[in-house]
């Protein structure tokens, strides 16, 4: 006899997500992921200004911010024929990397850290020992018995205080948590450290875009011209601050994120079996070196694989019908032929209609619609998007670089290959990612140094700037991968106005509802046989949820007004 | 070790850590016993001349006369913690990023120890039932002494079914947890004014907090999203002061939305000389002219942008190449398209057109090239002249 329990809301995530699971003999037996907020953002595009939609867009997200902007700019950019200059590809391709690193910082210890860490037994750690246990897996200089010990007082006092503020209620103490009072320590003791960090990273946004959260983008470039002897653009003061931030961001996810994300993981090796779920994964590549067009330069290869296949990686195109479809069997949307077929984005239609529960509610009808996420498909396959996804199309693709750091990972942890197909894999493919991007970062700054010395100070090609200059009707699409995982967005230009966009996001591919045939989505099929220790405690189903990093807000979709069908346009969340 | 215990207690009070406070239900009519700003301050290790500089900094910060000092100091000693609760309804969580980016350390210190974050759906460990207990115990221990801070707008369409949260919508939420609450401060231009997802046509209807809730002090903190050190000046005036920052008729304080970013832009004189970024990446624009004609809305936008900037002062919109886009501003994705000069700038005459801008600015910059002839006198005016003549050409187009 199984035993439904709710976790709503779903916290140390993006938006808002409800997951429902029936629990039985201490497993998970079946699971329900549910996307609760839409803001319907594409009908709100219609008949806008094309070069202002990135504007919009970047707006679904400001956690993975930026992201959206990027693709929509590429978007409009395919749509008009538009290739940006060099330098504009490397400060994108420089901002893309510090957004990873970022946001993997970010999410690993703030979002993610407290699934492993128990924050009140780290008082029982001895600083000492804890200082020594540092020092042997790095450099980093915050790492002295003192240092340990005024954090422990500190965290003593608070808990003593019974004021827990964002501790509070967490689930110390439960069974699940497996680390020595020392990791915990170390963990905790960067968690703060990691939270003074991040806000130095993004300034490479604000020196390029302006700000962050929401940097600015451009049609054909960016805004951010190259100056050398003027105090108003791209100067060697401004370079050189990139260049020092990307310097100490590498610092310390090579000396602190990875080093505690290894020690951590050291201990929970059996979330190696855990979690793992579709096999299915899908990546549509990004960080060109010889233009967004030419795929096969891309530092993240794109491709597929099926079934934990790494044998064999399938080539992905977004513009053929039959690839990507979207299904709406169990999300609150209408299609007018029916709410079984799949549709590609170009035809697909949306018209949403809540018809769930009427609200306080306690439970939802999960064999009907029960999300506001719809539920996309690869050549009608479940597909999972994101960091172990990357990792593993790109180690399947042959790429030294990608199996020199995985290869690494699993001789240190001594897990099998197979050890990467789970919760624990996904969380530590994030890290992984995090290295090579902080290592391309710096190569592509030494990239824009070199072309800047070579002469070349262009940043954007405004020839096609003005509408006027612009085809009757134009279609485009732009891709990208979010640090969530694979993004694209669609467009159709017509007479100068955006009369349809897109945009399919990683987290719906992970965290849709079930398919025409019943099929799963990555979320629900990953919390199957996920072991849950207590059921009022729900640790083990966060844990396996916040693997994939969820970001929900983005679950927009198209509606309209009159109840009238609109062709061709639809969208879906990161 | 001086500076790593500094560093430590920055660190920690980040993290709104309230060790000092004492367990909660001793009494359940008052506050429990907290520290005040002083005490807490002492603590730590920081003499009485710190803080007192810590003080005259926050004077200034939140616009003070200098004369205030000894209120300020008066108010930080003896103000308890104060509980927050903070909700996420229609947002994209840029508001919670931009907070945790603010960057005056010691500032940003004292703020977040100065709040105990109950509730915080992007921080807090807890999930599901853990995260509601957590809610219910503050909303009644600290009934009428939190405060509210709400990310996101509300959709009103289809019953607020477009935005459920532990199977209640948004707006059932919002009326429960405003009941208790001191003050609500509205985050971002979402809460304030409704942002991207009101934009035309609003299909999900959605709603700023002010148009819900009519009963409560209410901060608007517009921007999309507003700049983090901004996010931390409301607060600290609040826990100050003991009440709401003076604001202006729209309810923004008026500490950090009274100028606009056009008047406090350092691009202004180029502006007032009518020297212009005709497309992006040219020859002005490498030159850093004004942005006017590629469609800043600096013009008609309150905000701190050109004084405060971002990330700890790093840069601002303009300051890196491209036009403000207005995002501190009611209706600013309705407001025309984004890279076309702007049509009824405040402040330069009820709906003056681009042509009657083109005149003011003609007019401006005779004075400014004038005045820049006066105050340099030699040497100069080769390069004054050839402005000029960049200028005429600027204008002639902005009449055309």
């Amino acid at each position: 006899m199984s035993k439904r329990i709710v976790v709503d809301p779903v916290t140390r995530i993006e938006g808002h997500l409800r997951i429902e699971a029936d629990i039985e003999n201490g497993k998970i037996k079946d699971a329900y992921s549910s996307g609760t907020m839409v803001r319907l953002l594409e009908e709100i595009l219609r008949g806008r200004d094309p070069r202002d939609a990135w504007a919009f867009v970047g707006r679904v997200c400001g956690v993975c911010t930026s992201i959206h902007s990027l693709t929509s700019v590429r978007c409009v950019e395919d749509a008009l024929d538009i290739t940006v200059p060099a330098n504009a590809e490397l400060v994108r391709n420089i901002m893309f990397c510090s957004q990873y690193m970022h946001d993997h910082v970010v999410h690993f210890y703030h979002l993610h850290a407290m699934d492993w860490v128990d924050v009140v037994n780290a008082l029982k750690a001895d600083p000492k020992k804890t200082s020594e246990l540092a020092q042997s897996i790095s450099h980093w200089p915050k790492s002295s018995p003192g240092y340990f010990s005024d954090i422990q007082t500190r965290i003593k006092k608070f808990v003593d205080s019974g004021q827990l503020g964002i501790f509070s209620n967490g689930y110390w103490g439960h069974s699940a948590y497996k680390l020595p009072a020392e990791v915990n320590l170390i963990g905790l003791a960067h968690y703060l450290e990691a939270l003074e960090w991040q806000k130095e990273i993004v300034k490479v946004h604000a020196i390029f875009g302006g700000k962050n959260p929401h940097p600015n983008y451009l049609v054909g470039g960016m805004a951010c011209a190259i100056s050398i002897d003027d105090v108003s653009g791209l100067n060697a003061e401004r370079l050189a601050m990139v260049g020092q931030l990307l310097k100490d961001g590498k610092e310390f996810i090579e000396q602190v994120y990875i080093p505690d994300l290894m020690a951590i993981a050291s201990f929970y090796k059996d979330w190696g079996a855990v979690g793992g779920g579709l096999g299915n994964y899908l990546v549509y590549g990004d960080l060109p070196t010889n233009g967004y067009r030419d795929l096969t330069g891309y530092k993240f290869p794109q491709g597929a694989i099926l079934n934990k296949d790494v044998s064999k990686v399938y080539d992905v195109d977004l513009k053929k019908e039959d690839e990507v479809q979207e299904y709406i069997t169990h999300s609150w949307y209408e299609y007018k032929g029916g709410n079984d077929k799949g549709l590609h984005p170009w035809k697909g239609e949306s018209k949403v209609k809540y018809s769930g529960p009427k609200p306080p509610f306690e439970h939802l009808n999960t064999n009907e619609k029960y999300s506001y996420l719809k539920t996309p498909r690869w050549k009608g396959n479940a597909m999972e998007v994101g960091p172990l996804a990357r990792v593993l199309v790109g180690y399947a693709r042959g790429r030294e670089d990608f199996k020199a750091v995985v290869d690494k990972a699993l001789t240190d942890l001594n897990v099998p290959i197979t050890a990467l197909f789970s919760t624990l894999g996904r969380t530590a493919a994030r890290g992984l990612e995090s290295v090579l991007t902080a290592q391309w970062g710096l190569e592509f700054f030494d990239q824009l140094l070199a072309n800047i010395k070579n002469g070349d100070t262009r940043m954007a090609d405004s020839t096609k700037f003005d509408p006027a200059t612009w085809p009757k009707t134009a279609l485009g699409v732009g891709h990208t991968e979010a640090p969530r995982g694979a993004l694209a967005h669609w467009i159709n230009i017509e007479d100068q106005k955006i009369a349809n966009y897109q945009l399919v996001v990683p987290t719906t591919w992970n965290a849709s509802p079930r398919d025409n045939n019943g099929k799963m989505s990555a979320y629900e099929a990953a919390l199957i046989d996920t072991p849950v220790a207590d059921e009022t405690q729900p640790l083990e189903i966060i844990r396996t949820i916040h693997s994939f990093d969820p970001c929900m807000a983005c679950a927009v979709h198209l509606y309209d007004e009159d109840g009238k069908t609109i062709s061709r346009i639809s969208v879906v969340g990161d | 070790m001086a500076n790593d215990l500094t560093h430590i207690y920055k660190l920690m009070s980040r993290l709104c850590l309230d060790d000092t406070q004492k367990p909660s239900g001793m009494n359940n009519d008052v506050l429990p016993k907290q520290p005040t700003y002083y005490e807490e301050v002492e603590r730590k290790g920081y003499s009485r001349r710190d803080f007192i500089k810590f003080a005259s900094m926050m004077t200034a910060f939140i616009g003070l006369e200098q004369s205030a000092i000894g209120q300020v100091i008066k108010a930080l000693e003896t103000q308890p913690r104060m509980p927050v609760i903070w909700m996420h309804f229609q947002e994209c969580t840029c508001c919670s990023e931009s907070f945790i980016r603010s960057s005056h350390p010691i500032v940003a210190d004292i703020l977040l120890d100065k709040i105990s974050l109950d509730y915080s759906e992007t921080l807090m460990a807890a999930s599901g039932t853990q995260a509601e207990a957590a809610l219910k115990n503050t909303l009644e221990k600290y009934k009428g002494k939190y405060i509210l801070c709400v990310e996101g707008s509300v959709p009103l369409g289809a019953d607020g079914v477009y935005c459920m949260i532990g199977g209640k919508t948004s707006l059932q939420i919002l009326h429960e947890v405003s009941e208790g609450a001191a003050a609500i401060i509205a985050w971002g231009s979402c809460a304030s004014n409704g942002c991207v997802q009101s934009a035309k046509p609003n299909p999900t209807q959605a709603t700023p907090i002010h148009k819900i809730i009519k009963n409560k002090p209410i901060i608007k903190v517009p921007g999309c999203p507003p700049i983090g050190e901004v996010m931390a000046g409301v607060i600290v005036h609040y826990l100050t002061f003991g009440r709401i920052p003076e604001l202006d008729n729209i309810g923004r304080p008026k500490a950090f939305y009274s100028k606009r970013v056009h008047d406090t832009c350092y691009r202004r004189p180029f502006f007032d000389a009518g020297l212009y970024v005709e497309s992006f990446d040219d020859e002005n624009a490498k030159k850093g002219y004004c942005l006017y004609k590629v469609g800043c809305k600096g013009p008609s936008t309150y905000n701190a942008c050109g004084v405060t900037k971002w990330n700890g002062g790093t840069s601002f919109p303009i300051q890196s190449g491209h036009p403000c886009i207005g995002c501190s501003e009611e209706n600013y994705w309705d407001n025309g398209r984004m890279y076309e000069r702007g049509s009824a700038f405040a402040g330069f005459g009820i709906e003056a057109d681009a042509d009657t801008v083109g005149k003011v600015a003609l007019v401006a910059t005779g004075a400014a090239i004038a005045g820049h002839a006066i105050a340099t006198n030699i040497g100069k005016s080769k390069l004054i002249q050839k402005n000029e003549e960049e200028g005429r050409e600027s204008e002639h187009e902005l009449k055309s």
